[in-house]
């Protein structure tokens, strides 16, 4: 057959085509193609399974270059309408949370130890040094940051509810900073690990310093009370942060039995799965770092059983949910 | 006439996906520059209405600064990645340049696609001005950032819709001799794309067959494209 009759004999169907997956491509958001389409369910992947067959046809009889390109555009398209992942967003996300995460942290317990070391030596160590000498934080911060930090915490001062708007103020500074923070944490995993690494140490060394200036300052109760809260989902949320980081990282440097960018990307699943989690994490961390942790009217007691209890969460969390589903 | 070069052409940006029914779609990639634009593009775009929002909740004090704050924090990271899922794998500015991100085996870009490769922005853009991307870039053939080739996405032309172009009306007229297949597509590559080309243009090139047609000029065009109607299968 040459390219003309050919031509003729398909062109309406398609224009048919072309038409159902303007009206599939118009859906938003884009739905699974096989549910919205006019056509019966078994119509679309019939009619694109025939494209491909004019398509090859086309090639292979050589007909003109524009014919080709026509029907290589109509293919892609509807390529990109079967080929869609099925989206099934809030089941998805509660299985993700009850099961999904703490599975997948479990997965990765190596790499979770390794983190909590990195991120937790140096907060203990700093910590010991600077309580024993506090003037080591001069090494770390600058006179004015260390007078701002006194004038934070120092007893007194504190007392007194801030109003509402100021803790909306902390709440979106929390979240932009903080989270920003995992985020690069993350990201930094594809400097072969090292970027991660190093945010978790950074981190480490500056929480460590501060928690131990401010106990050699003796300002312990208006410090802990205050961290009590949120420390738990925080200080978890970063090492999970440099799980994901890592993650990635070990991947490039010892890909295995894969190739690396194959090896890279599955990592890059994975990663992005726990950094989901991370993310969740530290909303709430400046949820309550925001609402619950500046508010003065709530007695020690109270904040630090509150805090313990956040604690035995995140570890029940950690280590139990999700076990019976697997 | 020669037949099409067959040897692959290394600086080529076409790309072939092989589909599961065993044909292979093509696609262009983009490279940086249309990137750098289309980013660009989306800079103002998301200061521009980041500006617009801090000036009505400033009117709303500390709280507003509050809730400014994760508006900035929502664009900063998830601006790209939303509209890549919901609005067809462009953001305004891909969208503006005629480009859109997919996964390299073809299929659209999923959430967890999306996350990754504007998460991973964040190290892309070091040490600075995506220097790590423009790097990488260069080095790859698929034009893949760092957060590209984590996610396994690359950016693409959404080419405009192809035309269906006409062969000039006419006569049809069997070529003097066989022709193969190479150059039977070229005489009707020729005829179609003769229309977009202006006389003199037409004339130089049907003159390169002058020894083969015994015609020159505008005699010469239209035996080219008499051929090619008949090649194509129009009645004589």
């Amino acid at each position: 057959m040459k390219q003309r009759p050919f031509e003729d004999r398909y062109t309406a169907g398609w224009q048919a085509f072309a038409a159902q997956l303007d009206h599939l491509e118009r859906q938003h958001p884009p739905k699974n193609a096989l549910r919205v389409t006019p056509l019966p369910v078994v119509e679309l992947p019939a009619a694109y399974r025939q494209l491909c067959q004019q398509l090859a046809i086309a090639r292979n009889r050589r007909y003109s270059g524009s014919l080709v390109a026509r029907l290589n555009q109509l293919g892609l398209r509807a390529h990109q309408q079967i080929y869609r992942a099925p989206q099934r967003r809030w089941q998805v996300v509660l299985d993700f949370l009850t099961t999904g995460f703490p599975q997948r942290v479990r997965a990765d317990a190596r790499l979770f130890w390794l983190c909590a070391a990195l991120f937790y030596l140096p907060l203990f160590g700093m910590g010991w040094a600077v309580y024993q000498a506090p003037e080591l934080i001069y090494s770390l911060l600058s006179p004015e940051s260390v007078a701002d930090l006194e004038a934070m915490y120092a007893p007194g001062k504190m007392a007194g509810d801030r109003d509402a708007s100021t803790d909306l103020a902390m709440f979106g500074y929390y979240i932009h900073n903080n989270i920003g923070l995992g985020f690069r944490t993350f990201a930094g995993g594809m400097l072969l690990g090292a970027g991660s690494a190093f945010m978790l140490l950074l981190n480490g060394v500056f929480i460590g310093a501060v928690s131990g200036y401010l106990t050699a300052r003796g300002f312990i109760e208006t410090f802990y009370t205050f961290i009590a809260g949120h420390g738990a989902f925080e200080l978890t949320g970063i090492v999970l942060a440099g799980v994901a980081g890592l993650k990635m990282g070990w991947a490039i440097v010892a890909p295995g039995r894969l190739r690396r960018a194959e090896s890279l990307r599955q990592a890059a699943t994975g990663g992005i799965q726990l950094i989901l989690g991370v993310a969740a994490f530290l909303v709430l961390a400046a949820f309550i770092e925001a609402f619950w942790s500046s508010n003065q009217a709530i007695p020690a007691d109270i904040k630090y059983t509150v805090g313990a209890s956040g604690w035995l969460l995140v570890i029940l969390y950690l280590t139990r949910a999700g076990r019976r589903a697997s | 006439m020669s037949a099409r070069s067959s040897t692959p052409v290394f600086l080529d940006t076409l790309r072939h996906i092989e589909t599961p029914e065993g044909i292979e779609l093509s696609l262009r990639v983009a490279g940086p520059v249309a990137r750098i634009l289309a980013w660009s593009m989306d800079s103002l775009i998301r200061y521009g209405a980041l500006w617009v929002l801090l000036m009505v909740l400033a009117m709303l004090g500390e709280g507003g600064m509050g809730l400014w704050l994760i508006a900035l924090f929502l664009t900063e990271w998830f601006y790209p990645a939303l509209f890549e899922v919901y609005a067809g794998g462009a953001t305004p500015g891909k969208k503006a340049l005629g480009l859109k991100v997919i996964h390299t085996n073809g299929t659209p870009v999923d959430w967890p696609g999306a996350l990754i490769r504007n998460l991973l922005r964040a190290v892309d853009f070091l040490p600075l001005l995506y220097g790590f991307g423009l790097a990488a870039i260069l080095c790859n053939r698929n034009f893949q950032r760092l957060g590209d080739l984590a996610a396994g996405t690359m950016v693409i032309y959404r080419d405009p819709a192809a035309a269906t172009p006409q062969l000039p009306p006419g006569r049809a007229l069997p070529p003097p001799f066989p022709l193969n297949t190479a150059e039977q597509q070229l005489l009707i590559d020729f005829a179609e794309r003769s229309t977009t080309l202006n006389p003199e243009r037409q004339a130089e090139l049907a003159d390169l067959l002058a020894r083969q047609t015994g015609l020159y000029g505008v005699a010469g065009v239209e035996r080219l494209c008499a051929h090619a109607r008949w090649l194509a299968g129009e009645p004589a």
